[in-house]
């Protein structure tokens, strides 16, 4: 194992860095710009059973340090996401790949689990019960423990891979829905999805985002996303994979720190495409500012 | 697409709101006109994208209107200054489409890009007729340059201060051989319902990365879901769809 290595449920990344889910797309267009098995692995744009459109326009928006975003789930469906993405991510990332799954009911969730389950480039299923974006889904698995723990039953019922369940900061106690998937089965948890939020528009005087509400992300979220990772590392002996915010090797080794196996970039994804690339080959220089000789650690240092 | 460093070489006003900044430095992945560049502004998280107005080698040209606090600072840069852009995005328009007598239709700061297609269909000795619509004389931009590439130029202000009164669609030619079109949506929608025969629409959109990633610039087209920034900004007439 290279010093950048770690174990991600049993699945070893050469490097902690995975590009997040929504901000990276099915992978293969950013192989035109780098040669992106440099990558840990990635996660692709969140899939659900259906293909949707997503939102109205207006889906983005600006803000100090971050931005939001108001997409909706846009995504082809599972099936043509087997019979078409995944080949064309097979030609130019040679790697296991974390899936990324959205529901709006648990059979939904089953049936594109099972699914993406059986794909060998599969490596993890990264189960989204956070998205803030759509209606009648998505987040409200993700805000209630047992409605979590339900996800994670059913799930784990239908599959062979790990799943690791995606969680929302937009709860009052992260740890509670934490826990509670941890006990239900869950190989694993990625935190923190986006944070609930709004810009109005000084002209219109209506929400600047069509769906009224979207999900923050970029740096401004980051030192959340940070205690959170910390708060649900104290309580739960799966591995966490950390996101929010992450725009750096230091914040990647910071996420390590409050108790992250692996660490997702999102928003710096859209700003520089080569940010991961950029993050990755920074990492040995850095590491060696403060004195790591292997990255994983670090992993939970920060806990005395 | 290429990441790379541009020194401003000119930031001047055109009119109060309207600036044509130069930028020294690498042209070579602009492939084609009526592509756009996403340039990283300081103290923003987002970049701002903004089309290509004319490419040589070594100097890219952007006609930008001020309308927020990114284009506010943008105006206010000074000569020397570097900034980071990421170039070559985009489709761009196709040249091979334009027939003898193509006629380019361009509504305020959408006449930007047509500048660059102006340039390269006269290099191709087309006959080419432009339109160019403003709100009023004080916001009109370029018309000289495009007449100094020898082309046909129309000016219409929808107050009549200046050149035809009304809209481009109110100053279409009885004939052309194609059109191609970039301005603010309502105007690409009078240009579809109006203009004769097929051409090519370029589309303005809020976008999150520029570059195809994030979804934030999706529009439905016949077609199916396509990003504005990737699969766009510029869509073949029979592959447009209108909301509402």
């Amino acid at each position: 194992m290279g010093r950048l290595s770690v174990t991600l449920c049993g699945v070893e990344l050469s490097n902690p860095v995975i590009p997040a889910s929504g901000t990276f797309g099915y992978g293969y267009e950013f192989a035109d710009y780098y040669d992106i098995d440099c990558l840990g692995t990635l996660s692709f744009k969140g899939t659900t059973s259906q293909p949707r459109f997503g939102n109205p326009q207006i889906r983005i928006a600006e803000t100090h340090a971050g931005m939001l975003n108001a997409v909706g789930l846009q995504n082809p469906g599972v099936d043509a996401v087997i019979s078409q993405e995944l080949p064309r991510l097979a030609k130019v990332f040679h790697k296991p790949v974390m899936a990324n799954v959205s529901g709006f009911s648990l059979e939904e969730y089953v049936c594109t689990c099972q699914k993406l389950d059986a794909q060998p480039q599969v490596g993890w299923l990264e189960v989204n019960i956070s998205c803030p974006n759509v209606h009648g889904g998505g987040m409200s698995f993700g805000t209630d423990p047992a409605a979590a723990a339900s996800v994670v039953r059913a799930v784990k019922a239908v599959t062979k891979k790990p799943v690791i369940m995606k969680l929302t900061p937009n709860v009052t106690d992260i740890v509670s829905v934490a826990r509670a998937c941890e006990d239900a089965g869950a190989d694993g948890l990625s935190l923190i999805n986006t944070v609930q939020a709004m810009r109005i528009d000084l002209y219109t005087r209506r929400p600047l985002l069509a769906n009224g509400t979207g999900g923050l992300s970029g740096p401004a979220i980051f030192p959340l996303a940070v205690r959170m990772v910390y708060q649900v590392y104290e309580a739960v002996s799966i591995p966490i994979v950390g996101l929010g915010g992450v725009s750096s090797a230091e914040d990647v080794i910071e996420m390590m720190l409050a108790g992250a196996t692996a660490v997702e970039v999102g928003a710096a994804n859209l700003v520089d495409p080569y940010a991961c690339r950029e993050i990755i080959a920074a990492l040995p220089a850095v590491m060696d500012k403060y004195g790591i000789k292997e990255l994983r650690d670090m992993i939970g240092g920060a806990h005395g | 697409m290429k990441k790379s460093l541009f020194e401003i070489a000119e930031n001047t006003p055109l009119t109060p709101t309207v600036y044509r900044m130069r930028l020294a430095g690498d042209t070579s992945h602009i492939t084609a006109p009526g592509q756009f560049v996403n340039v990283a502004l300081p103290g923003h998280y987002l970049r701002r994208p903004i089309s290509v107005c004319d490419a040589e080698p070594g100097m890219l040209t952007l006609i930008y209107k001020v309308v927020g606090h990114g284009t506010e600072a943008m105006a206010s840069m000074g000569l020397a200054a570097e900034l980071e852009l990421l170039t070559g995005l985009g489709n761009g328009f196709d040249t091979a489409l334009a027939g003898e007598s193509p006629l380019l239709l361009g509504g305020g700061i959408g006449c930007a890009p047509l500048y660059l297609l102006a340039k390269r269909l006269r290099a191709e000795e087309k006959c080419v007729r432009v339109a160019l619509g403003f709100n009023s004389a004080a916001e009109v931009f370029y018309a000289g340059e495009f007449a100094a590439l020898g082309c046909d130029v129309t000016v219409a202000t929808a107050d009549g201060s200046a050149g035809v009164h009304g809209f481009v669609t109110d100053a279409l030619p009885e004939r052309y051989s194609f059109h191609y079109a970039c301005g603010p949506e309502p105007m690409l929608r009078a240009v579809y319902d109006k203009a004769a025969g097929d051409g090519q629409l370029s589309f303005e959109a809020r976008m999150g990365c520029g570059f195809g990633a994030c979804m934030g610039c999706t529009r439905m087209t016949v077609n199916g879901p396509r990003r504005v920034c990737k699969d766009g900004p510029v869509f073949r007439k029979g592959e447009i769809l209108w909301e509402g």
